[in-house]
C-alpha cells in the first residue's frame, strides 16, 4: 500500500514520547475524544435504567437534605431552601465525581499506561470532562427549577456563574492529577478521598446558608476569623458563585439578597481564587510528570 | 547515515517493596530486615540504531529485552544515561489495548488506532486495509467480546502493523495466528524493512531474526553482552547447540 520509496525521519533526535503534560492531552484529542466516547458508552451497558443511575443518586441524595436537614432539623428557615441545595449540589458534583473517579483513573487504565506510550494525563482529564457531560443535564433541570422558584435573568450572576463552574473545573483536575497519580503509589490515596468527599459536602454553604457562618461567629461559636478562613476554601467560593447566579436571582428581593447573602468583595474573591487554583493546577501538573516517571514499573 | 535510537548508558532500575501495608513495614524494620531492595533491569546499555537499519535484541528471559523495549518506545524512563529517538515510534507492542469487549471491531480498530497514535482522517485512510489484515470480514459490527481469541490478536495486530512510523517495535509476537496469517505478518514487516523504516526485533526465534536483521543485541542480566553480526550473537548464545524447537516454523 505504501510506496517502497525511502523513507526518512525528520527531526531531531529527542526522547520518546513528547513533551507531554496537559498540552499533548489537547494536541491528541482525537484519543481523548474516543476514550470518552467508550467511558460513556460502555458505563451504563447492560443495566437496564442505564444513564439514569448518573441522576439516580444525586436525586436520592438531594431528597435526604432536604427533608432530614431542611424539614426535620429545621434548617429550611431561609428564602428557595431547594433551589440553595439543588444549585450547590450541581456545581459541587462535578468536583466530588471528577476527584473520585480522577483519582482511580491511573490505575484503572494500568494496562494501557504499562503497554503504550500516551498522554497519561488524558486519563484525570477524561474523568473532568465525563463529570462534566453530566452536570449538562443537571444545569436544564436546575433552570427549570430555578424559573419555578422566580429566578429572572441577571447579566452578573451569570457571570458568578461562569467563574464558579470554570474556578470548579480547574480545582477538579487538579486534585483529579494529583490524587491519581499518588494512587499509583498508595493505594490508600482511594480512601482518603472518599473520606475527604464526606467532608466537602459539609464545608460548603450547600446545606446550610452562608448566613449560618456568620450567626455561629456572632453567638461565638466560632472564632472571629473562622468566618475568614471559611470564606478561602476555593470549593465554598465556587459554590457562593454558582448561589449568585441562580439563588439570589430567585429571592422575593434579589438586590438585598445578593447584598446580605453574599459575602463582600465576591468577585475579587472569586478571580483571586481561579488565580490560586490556576497556580495549584500548575504544580500538580509538575507533580504528576515527576511520579509519571515510575507509573509503568509501579503498576 | 544518521541514528535514528540512541541509548546512552542507560540504567533502569527497579525496586521491589515486598511489604505494602505501614504495619508490616514497621515490623520489617523493627526486625532489622530490608523493606526496599533494588535490583538492576538494565545497566549501563549503550547502542546507536542507524536509520533503516533491522536489529534483533536477544536474550534469555528475565534479561531485561522487555524493559529495554519499553525505555525506546517511552513508557518508562531510564533512572540514568538517556534514549533518544528520531521520528514516530510503533510497533507490535501491546496488541490490542484499549480494545473493549463491548465495543464493535469497527470501534475498536479506531480506539486502538488513536491510543496508538494515529489521526482519524489516517485510521479512515487505512480502515479497508486494516480490516483484510484482520481477515474479520462480516464481524466487523458484531462487539470484540464475541470474537474468537484468534478473532481479536489478529485485529490488534493488523491495526498495529498499520500504524505509520520511523521506528516498528516488536515484542516476539509473531507467533499470533495461523500459519498464513503469519507468513502475511512477515511479508509486511519485511515492507516496512525495506522502506527504509527502523526495526527493533525482539525475539528468541532464530530463523526469523536471521531472517530480518544482519546486527543482533545480546543482554545478559541487564548488561549489553554481545552487539554484531545475528550469526555470531547466536553462537553466542549457544542457540546454535541444541535442535530449535522453533525449527521449521514460519
Amino acid at each position: 500500500m505504501t510506496a517502497p520509496a525511502a523513507h526518512h525521519p525528520a527531526g531531531p533526535l529527542a526522547p520518546p514520547g513528547g513533551a507531554g503534560g496537559l498540552a499533548e492531552v489537547f494536541r491528541r484529542r482525537y484519543l481523548l475524544r474516543l476514550l470518552l466516547r467508550k467511558e460513556l458508552q460502555v458505563r451504563y451497558q447492560g443495566s437496564v435504567v442505564g444513564l439514569a443511575w448518573s441522576y439516580v443518586k444525586p436525586l436520592v441524595r438531594f431528597f435526604m437534605y432536604f427533608f432530614v436537614m431542611g424539614i426535620l432539623l429545621g434548617l429550611n428557615r431561609f428564602e428557595d431552601f431547594a433551589l440553595h441545595i439543588f444549585a450547590g449540589m450541581v456545581v459541587l458534583h462535578l468536583f466530588t465525581e471528577t476527584l473520585g473517579a480522577g483519582t482511580k483513573s491511573i490505575v484503572r487504565n494500568k494496562s494501557l499506561i504499562t503497554k503504550v506510550q500516551l498522554p497519561r494525563e488524558t486519563f484525570p482529564v477524561s474523568s473532568l470532562l465525563v463529570s462534566a457531560y453530566h452536570v449538562v443535564p443537571q444545569l436544564i433541570v436546575l433552570a427549570v427549577m430555578a424559573l419555578v422558584y422566580g429566578w429572572h435573568f441577571d447579566p452578573v450572576g451569570i457571570g458568578a456563574g461562569l467563574l464558579g463552574l470554570v474556578l470548579m473545573g480547574v480545582l477538579a483536575l487538579t486534585v483529579a492529577l494529583f490524587f491519581g497519580a499518588l494512587n499509583v503509589f498508595y493505594r490508600d490515596t482511594q480512601n482518603f478521598v472518599d473520606t475527604i468527599s464526606i467532608f466537602i459536602t459539609w464545608s460548603v454553604p450547600m446545606i446550610y446558608p452562608l448566613e449560618r457562618i456568620y450567626a455561629a461567629t456572632e453567638r461565638g461559636a466560632l472564632p472571629d476569623w473562622g468566618v475568614q478562613l471559611y470564606l478561602c476554601n476555593p470549593l465554598a467560593e465556587a459554590v457562593l458563585l454558582f448561589q449568585r447566579c441562580w439563588w439570589t436571582p430567585a429571592a422575593e428581593d434579589s438586590a438585598t439578597a445578593a447584598r446580605e447573602q453574599m459575602p463582600s468583595y465576591l468577585f475579587e474573591r472569586g478571580f483571586i481564587s481561579l488565580g490560586v487554583a490556576l497556580v495549584l493546577l500548575y504544580l500538580a501538573q509538575r507533580r504528576f510528570t515527576r511520579l509519571e516517571g515510575s507509573f509503568a514499573e509501579r503498576l | 547515515m544518521s541514528p535514528s535510537i540512541v541509548v546512552d548508558g542507560v540504567t533502569k532500575e527497579f525496586s521491589i517493596r515486598s511489604t505494602r501495608t505501614l504495619k508490616q513495614r514497621v515490623v520489617k524494620r523493627l526486625r532489622g530486615e530490608e523493606v526496599v531492595h533494588s535490583f538492576r533491569a538494565i545497566e549501563d546499555v549503550s547502542f546507536d540504531v542507524e536509520d533503516g537499519e533491522s536489529i534483533a535484541l536477544m536474550g534469555l528471559n528475565g534479561s531485561g529485552k522487555s524493559t529495554l523495549l519499553k525505555l525506546i518506545s517511552g513508557v518508562m524512563r531510564p533512572d540514568q544515561g538517556r534514549v533518544l529517538t528520531r521520528g514516530r515510534i510503533a510497533g507490535l507492542i501491546g496488541l490490542g489495548a484499549g480494545f473493549h469487549p463491548q465495543l464493535s471491531g469497527r470501534a475498536n480498530v479506531y480506539l486502538n488506532g488513536a491510543i496508538l497514535g494515529m489521526t482519524e482522517a489516517e485510521i479512515n485512510a487505512k480502515f479497508t486495509y486494516i480490516i483484510d489484515f484482520a481477515e474479520v470480514g462480516r464481524f466487523l459490527d458484531t462487539e470484540v467480546g464475541h470474537y474468537s481469541s484468534g478473532m481479536q490478536a489478529r485485529l490488534g495486530f493488523a491495526v498495529a502493523i498499520h500504524t505509520d512510523c520511523d521506528i516498528f517495535l516488536i515484542d516476539e509476537t509473531l507467533a499470533v495466528g495461523d500459519r498464513p496469517f503469519k507468513r502475511k505478518c512477515l511479508k509486511r514487516i519485511n515492507d516496512l524493512r525495506r522502506e527504509g523504516r527502523t526495526i527493533f526485533y525482539v525475539s528468541h526465534n532464530t530463523n526469523q531474526v536471521e531472517r530480518l536483521c544482519k546486527r543482533a543485541l545480546v543482554l545478559e542480566q541487564g548488561k549489553l553482552g554481545f552487539d554484531g553480526p545475528v550469526h555470531d550473537a547466536i553462537r553466542h548464545l549457544h542457540y546454535d547447540e541444541d535442535e530449535d524447537p522453533d525449527a521449521g516454523e514460519v
